[in-house]
């Protein structure tokens, strides 16, 4: 009997979905320009909300805040979990994920170091690196598409051998002494953090690439239906597999920013960054279902937290409490889209 | 279907490795087989090892736990700040399991209610925990447990680990609910296919939420443990132990994608992982050397799984 019942209350769920899904497209379809603007625009909008309370009441509290010194800072803090959110995203809109990315940046930072350390051309030590990324990547790319191993297995394969490999071979030890000039990460052009500039313009970049472009519109169809995506001729191995290189050039790319910040640099791949910079495209409003998403919320969700983690030292609310903000934050994000979608 | 029969074949790989790895060793290294190298081995193994019991049930039920770790690290800090503030060894461990299993279950809904995926939900909870061991912690760390703490983690049974004793239990415990009651069906039918199982009338969010629960608990008890074996309590415990132990649990041939998998699996991993891990040190192999060759290992097992699995449904 409650087999029953509870049989009867799944297909009626079932049947609700089914009927919600309906209504859904039906109000997508049928609205005018500016209704489908603010439903594609409005998780960012959210964000830009969300990022101006948090500085107007912390400005309020602390005029400090707002110095152009602070929001340097701000802006330029962290900006190499934001350049990597963005192949991250895609690669979450596409149906895979990468464990691996805080280790590949990691070992780009590393790479980055010892080139210049070895008196190579400055130039050569801040792209090579993005080499390095699109390599490793490329790997988990392959193994993913071609042996057909969930990516999640792959890159923490992956993870494993770059940590494990690169503890073994360094012993850890800080590379010391690097030139001044390496450090790309402090350069300035026009009083604007370059690192900044570079993460506004690839978000740009990227977001129209991925919109207006052929391929970049493939990512989408991929990741929101593989068999349609198959159906209407589009190779979807291929596709993943330019996702995961485009993913380790972002990834390349943060590692030469994180290991430019300072001239020491610590022959270790950090913890946990991999969680920052999921966390970041997940803020951004990309769905781990595939699909949807956007590289602007990933941007908009690392300067949320940056500006996070600068105003709690002005009101004075003990450091240690950053991360417990962060997650409540994450929670609070992800309860407030499962309210939005429930509407 | 061939996921199922996939199953043996892939437990099979792995024992044939275990054995090997285990000749390699003892052929190379004589003195692995001695009594203590083998009883501290073992005190390791368990912690992780009761971990990813939990992990597997959740993994089959097709979810994730990313806040494992986090979990460990927050009972952890809550038990010694409970102990510091005087409420007595036993209370402070029954405080402790209660924060566990209490995040297990906020995990739990949160997975249940929300229907979004876990693990999102459980990134969140991540750094919601490891946040809030940190903020209670402020750096600080708690010692001086009495003596009859320590033996907890660091005694013996009839030669045995306690330890190992209490993983044994959990192991053949998860593995008779999961082999041999309905609700072990009930987790695999989730997994295989949760409307399917919905509409055959398991309780899919029950057992979602029970999964995620037990998980809370197992990490509060390895975090008890292990606060008695190295007697100080750190709010950075556990960092990474969820990927440990998803590592252990894939490569014991659970996947991802839920319905397939088992106990036996994890232990079999679990145990290949150990001897990885102490028999390279012991053949001069350093410590981070093996996590190297445990990604590799993890990498490879799952191809051949699928190479295997692609042969058999030919």
């Amino acid at each position: 009997m409650t087999e029953r019942v509870a049989a009867d209350a799944g297909m009626r769920a079932a049947d609700a979905a089914a009927l919600e899904n309906v209504a859904a497209r039906r109000r997508l379809t049928q609205s005018g320009p500016a209704a489908r603007f603010w439903r594609s625009q409005s998780w960012h909008v959210g964000l830009l909300i969300l990022i101006a309370v948090l500085t107007v009441s912390t400005w309020l509290y602390a005029p400090r805040f707002l110095s152009p010194f602070n929001v340097a800072t701000v802006l330029a803090s962290n900006t190499y979990i934001g350049i990597a959110a963005i192949g991250m995203t895609m690669l979450i809109i596409i149906r895979q994920i990468d464990v691996s990315v805080g280790a590949i940046i990691g070992v780009a930072a590393i790479v980055a170091g010892l080139l210049a350390k070895a008196g190579y051309p400055l130039w050569i030590s801040w792209t090579a690196p993005i080499l390095v990324g699109v390599v490793l990547s490329s790997i988990n790319g392959v193994i993913t598409t071609f042996g057909r191993v969930p990516s999640i297995v792959v890159t923490l394969g992956m993870l494993s051998i770059l940590r494990g490999g690169t503890a073994s071979i360094t012993n850890g030890a800080f590379i010391t002494n690097l030139p001044p000039d390496y450090m790309i990460a402090h350069l300035k052009l026009w009083g604007i953090n370059f690192s900044f500039i570079l993460l506004v313009v690839l978000t740009g970049i990227t977001a129209w690439w991925m919109r207006y472009t052929r391929f970049g519109r493939s990512i989408y169809a991929v990741g929101s239906n593989p068999a349609a995506a198959r159906a209407i001729g589009i190779d979807e191995r291929f596709v993943t597999l330019a996702v995961f290189a485009i993913h380790g050039a972002f990834a390349g790319l943060a590692g030469v920013l994180y290991g430019t910040q300072t001239q020491t640099l610590a022959q270790v791949v950090p913890a946990n960054v991999e969680l920052g910079v999921i966390a970041a495209a997940v803020i951004g409003g990309v769905s781990i279902a595939g699909g949807v998403g956007s590289v602007v919320g990933a941007t908009l969700a690392t300067l949320l937290f940056a500006a996070l983690a600068s105003a709690l030292i002005f009101l004075s609310v003990s450091a240690f409490w950053l991360k417990a903000f962060q997650g409540g934050l994450i929670l609070a994000t992800l309860l407030f889209e499962y309210l939005r979608r429930k509407d | 279907m061939t996921n199922l029969r996939a199953l043996p074949v892939h437990q099979t790989v792995l024992a044939a490795v275990l054995v090997a790895v285990a000749a390699v060793i003892l052929l190379g290294a004589p003195g692995y087989a001695n009594a203590d190298n083998l009883v501290n081995q073992a005190r390791f193994m368990s912690e992780l090892g009761l971990i990813a019991v939990a992990m597997t049930l959740i993994l089959i039920t097709g979810g994730i736990d990313l806040s494992v770790g986090a979990i460990f690290g927050l009972v952890a800090v809550t038990f010694g700040l409970a102990f510091q503030a005087g409420v007595g060894i036993v209370p402070a461990a029954a405080i402790g399991l209660a924060v566990g299993v209490a995040a297990g279950c906020l995990n739990g809904f949160l997975v249940t209610v929300t229907t979004l995926p876990p693990f999102i939900v459980t990134l969140g909870t991540l750094a919601l925990f490891r946040g809030i061991a940190e903020g209670l912690a402020q750096g600080r760390s708690a010692t001086g447990f009495p003596e009859g703490f320590h033996a907890l983690g660091q005694g013996t049974v009839m030669g045995l680990p306690g330890q190992l004793l209490i993983f044994a239990l959990v192991a053949i415990l998860a593995w008779v609910l999961l082999e041999k009651t309905p609700f072990g069906q009930a987790i695999r039918t989730t997994g295989y296919n949760d409307e399917a199982a919905l509409f055959s009338g398991v309780d899919v969010k029950a057992v979602r939420f029970s999964v995620y629960a037990l998980a809370g608990l197992m990490s509060a008890v390895a975090a008890i443990l292990y606060v008695s074996r190295v007697t100080t309590t750190r709010s950075d415990m556990g960092l990474g132990l969820e990927l440990e132990a998803i590592t252990v649990v894939v490569l014991g041939g659970t996947s991802v994608f839920g319905g397939k998998g088992g106990i036996g699996g994890t232990v079999l991993a679990l145990v290949l992982v150990q001897l990885l891990k102490s028999g390279m040190s012991l053949l001069g192999v350093r410590g981070d050397g093996t996590v190297v060759v445990i990604g590799a290992v993890l990498i490879v097992t799952v191809l051949i799984g699928n190479l295997f699995a692609r042969t058999e449904r030919a």
